[in-house]
């Protein structure tokens, strides 16, 4: 008796659940770019991490099938949006996630909002995706400007570096990283002696670096990402900036970039990242799985995108079905408990919150392995990592 | 210390200097497009790309064949001038009896399928490439520290340039292609043979860019998209210059350079804007732009 109980019961859940997955499959959307300067820091390798998770989950969810698709939003928000709204309106995409560059992630989160879908942004930085334009079904995973800024400004401020100049991609991400880490170290004791803005893809930025050089400022901060903080640093060193005693601080620059630039040039660089694959023997094995999929190491894009397809996934089943007010609570409930983050957990804005890890890059004599390019120099407790959410001036967060 | 609208002589010179420099890079990539266009008609839009294929030319010959910069800079230009020259030959040259957008279309999608190949390749970030150890360092003129280097990429552009314009202007061979430009089948009937000329020209110009590829190297990351980045701007160079005027390509290369790192000091937001600005100013003024012969 007491067996046929169960089964009613089994059936009873197993059949209404079974129904809530809408279309009869679970679509995820990755969309980030793939062509520009951002494609090694997240690009194609998202889409791979993405497809990984999925088979680690097991490949089905709720015994319904996952599919991953995939596009190249060329760093342009209207592009990004046309997408956003043919995968939602006519392609039955459940969700959309990495949406690398701020702008576009602003963009894709609002208009996904509206929709009433999920993203999850792991490739962009701003904090305003959990600020004043949060979302009750919008989440960042993996890093913002904010840990950027505590990471390797409060970093180099207690290394003595205590006045700045900022060289900013002239867009959203840039500001947003400068005035974080202007905030950030001058509440620390320090000056910020001046900024310039450049447009993004610059290729020259020698004008810019004499103009950082004159100020006389002990760190230039360098506010951008991808190919222009590759060309800015390796041109510093080639106008002798770094030999004559300012130091560089890339605020944004991950695995993929040291990888590209080189350990010669980007030896003794500092820098922020919440995921390093040589960090521990269980991260190691995840990378050289992933290496053996994709021919490089993952940054923290990548493992991020791992982890956010994970939760999402498991907040399907936890919910029991792809319903989105259901499926956004428990991925703000359920702790990220993956490869990614050991005890992460996601605020009521949105951010998930996890340790990130102060680096500093290696000299090419100490680089063992291939892609063996950092030291660990400190764990960041996510909680000073990221702002405290009842002062990210999230309307959603309630005290 | 004296002042310029409110910035030091000093740092207005470094800025002026580095203008110049970006100005050679500007001026050589025109100074080809300006040769293929005057005398073939074509739009190359593949030249952004034979100037990437230059520079990994050179990375490649250095990590799989150990050959330094400097047989790299003899030889990248060769490799790139006699790949252009094979799809001149192959493909391009089937084009000229049609309206020339279709030349443009041809390169334009010729530039996308080799960029693309590259990057499915190599990866957007790229690779770095490291400048001769006789040329590393650098020199403090006082207003500013200059790498040597950079002072090299002047002077290479400065001699390369006049050399292609007395190659045109003032040699017979450059009278020959001049000619054939004017008038093919006339030329073509005192024997001379226009197709190969055509041929040879245009491996001249994709040689100029893939040559101006290897000076990059050392100063930007090798990648895939570094001659997209550059082709639109060197493309307004040209129209400023006067299409086909091989002078005012090389004039304005430099100027706009100069008109470019001002920029950066005064409005630095604008600075990927001013050269086409100047662009719009100077169709509104003279159509034919700076150089270039009224039609």
């Amino acid at each position: 008796m007491r067996k046929l109980l169960l089964s009613a019961a089994v059936i009873a859940t197993a059949g209404p659940a079974l129904a809530e997955i809408s279309d009869g499959k679970v679509k995820i959307g990755i969309l980030n770019d793939q062509s520009g300067v951002y494609a090694d820091f997240g690009g194609k390798y998202s889409f791979e991490a993405a497809q990984m998770a999925v088979e680690d989950f097991g490949g089905t969810v709720m015994d319904m099938p996952i599919e991953v698709v995939t596009a190249d939003h060329q760093n342009k928000a209207d592009i990004a949006s046309n997408i956003a709204r043919q995968w939602y309106d006519t392609e039955q995409v459940d969700a959309i996630m990495e949406l690398t560059t701020s702008s576009v992630a602003l963009a894709v989160q609002a208009l996904s909002k509206e929709a009433n879908k999920i993203t999850i942004t792991t490739g962009a930085a701003t904090t305003e995706l959990t600020g004043a334009q949060c979302s009750p079904i919008g989440f960042h995973w993996a890093y913002d400007t904010h840990a950027l800024a505590v990471g390797t400004g409060g970093a180099l401020v207690e290394q003595g570096g205590d006045s700045w100049f900022f060289l900013t991609a002239d867009y959203a991400f840039g500001y947003s990283l400068e005035e974080q880490t202007s905030a950030y170290a001058t509440e620390k004791g320090g000056t910020v002696l001046g900024a310039v803005r450049h447009p993004l893809s610059t290729t020259d930025f020698s004008s810019f670096l004499l103009q950082a050089q004159a100020s006389g400022a002990k760190v230039i901060g360098l506010a951008n990402a991808g190919m222009d903080t590759q060309n800015a640093i390796k041109q510093a060193s080639e106008f002798g900036i770094v030999q004559s005693g300012q130091r560089l601080a890339a605020l944004l620059f991950t695995l993929a970039e040291v990888h590209g630039l080189g350990l010669e040039a980007a030896q003794g660089l500092t820098l922020t990242e919440s995921f390093y694959w040589n960090r521990t023997p269980e991260t190691a094995e995840f990378g050289n799985r992933f290496m053996e999929k994709t021919g490089v190491m993952p940054n923290m894009v990548h493992t991020g995108t791992y982890s956010a397809v994970m939760s999402y996934l498991k907040a399907i089943e936890a919910a029991g079905g792809d319903e989105t007010e259901a499926v956004a609570a428990k991925l703000h409930e359920l702790p990220v408990e993956d490869i990614f983050a050991g005890n992460g957990k996601v605020a009521a804005n949105g951010r998930m919150i996890s340790d990130v890890y102060l680096l500093e890059v290696k000299k090419p004599g100490e680089s063992e392995t291939p892609w063996d390019y950092f030291n660990v120099k400190a764990t960041i407790p996510g909680d000073q990592a990221y702002l405290d959410p009842a002062q990210s001036g999230c309307p959603l967060v309630t005290n | 210390m004296t002042m310029i609208f409110g910035i030091p002589v000093q740092a207005l010179m470094g800025q002026l200097l580095v203008g110049l420099i970006n100005g050679s890079f500007y001026a050589l990539l025109s100074l080809g497009l300006a040769v293929i266009f005057g005398l073939l008609r074509v739009i190359n839009f593949a030249h952004g790309a034979q100037y990437m294929l230059g520079a990994f030319v050179a990375l490649l010959l250095a990590t799989h064949g150990g050959i330094g910069y400097w047989p790299a800079l003899i030889l990248a230009p060769l490799i790139v001038g006699l790949f252009g020259a094979v799809i001149e030959r192959t493909m391009l040259s089937r084009l000229y009896s049609l309206d020339p957008l279709y030349g443009l279309l041809f390169t334009f999608g010729l530039a996308l399928t080799i960029e693309g190949t590259f990057r499915y390749f190599f990866g957007a970030s790229g690779s770095p490439y490291a400048a001769p150890p006789s040329l590393g360092g650098g020199v403090n003129l006082g207003f500013m520290f200059l790498p040597v280097y950079r002072g090299w990429v002047v002077v290479a552009s400065l001699v390369v340039c006049l050399g292609i314009w007395l190659l045109i202007e003032k040699t017979k061979l450059g009278a020959y292609l001049r000619a054939a430009t004017e008038n093919p089948t006339l030329v073509q009937s005192f024997g001379v043979n226009v197709p190969l000329l055509l041929t040879l020209t245009y491996g001249l110009g994709a040689g100029l860019a893939g040559f101006a590829g290897v000076l990059a190297a050392p100063v930007y990351q090798v990648s895939p998209l570094m001659g997209s980045n550059l082709i639109i701007i060197v493309f307004a160079v040209v129209v400023i210059g006067g299409m086909g005027s091989i002078l005012g390509a090389i004039v304005t290369g430099y100027l706009l350079g100069i008109a470019e790192g001002l920029t950066k000091v005064f409005y630095p937001e604008a600075s990927n804007i001013v050269v086409f600005v100047i662009m719009a100013i100077v169709l509104i003024l003279r159509p034919a732009g700076l150089f270039g012969k009224d039609v």
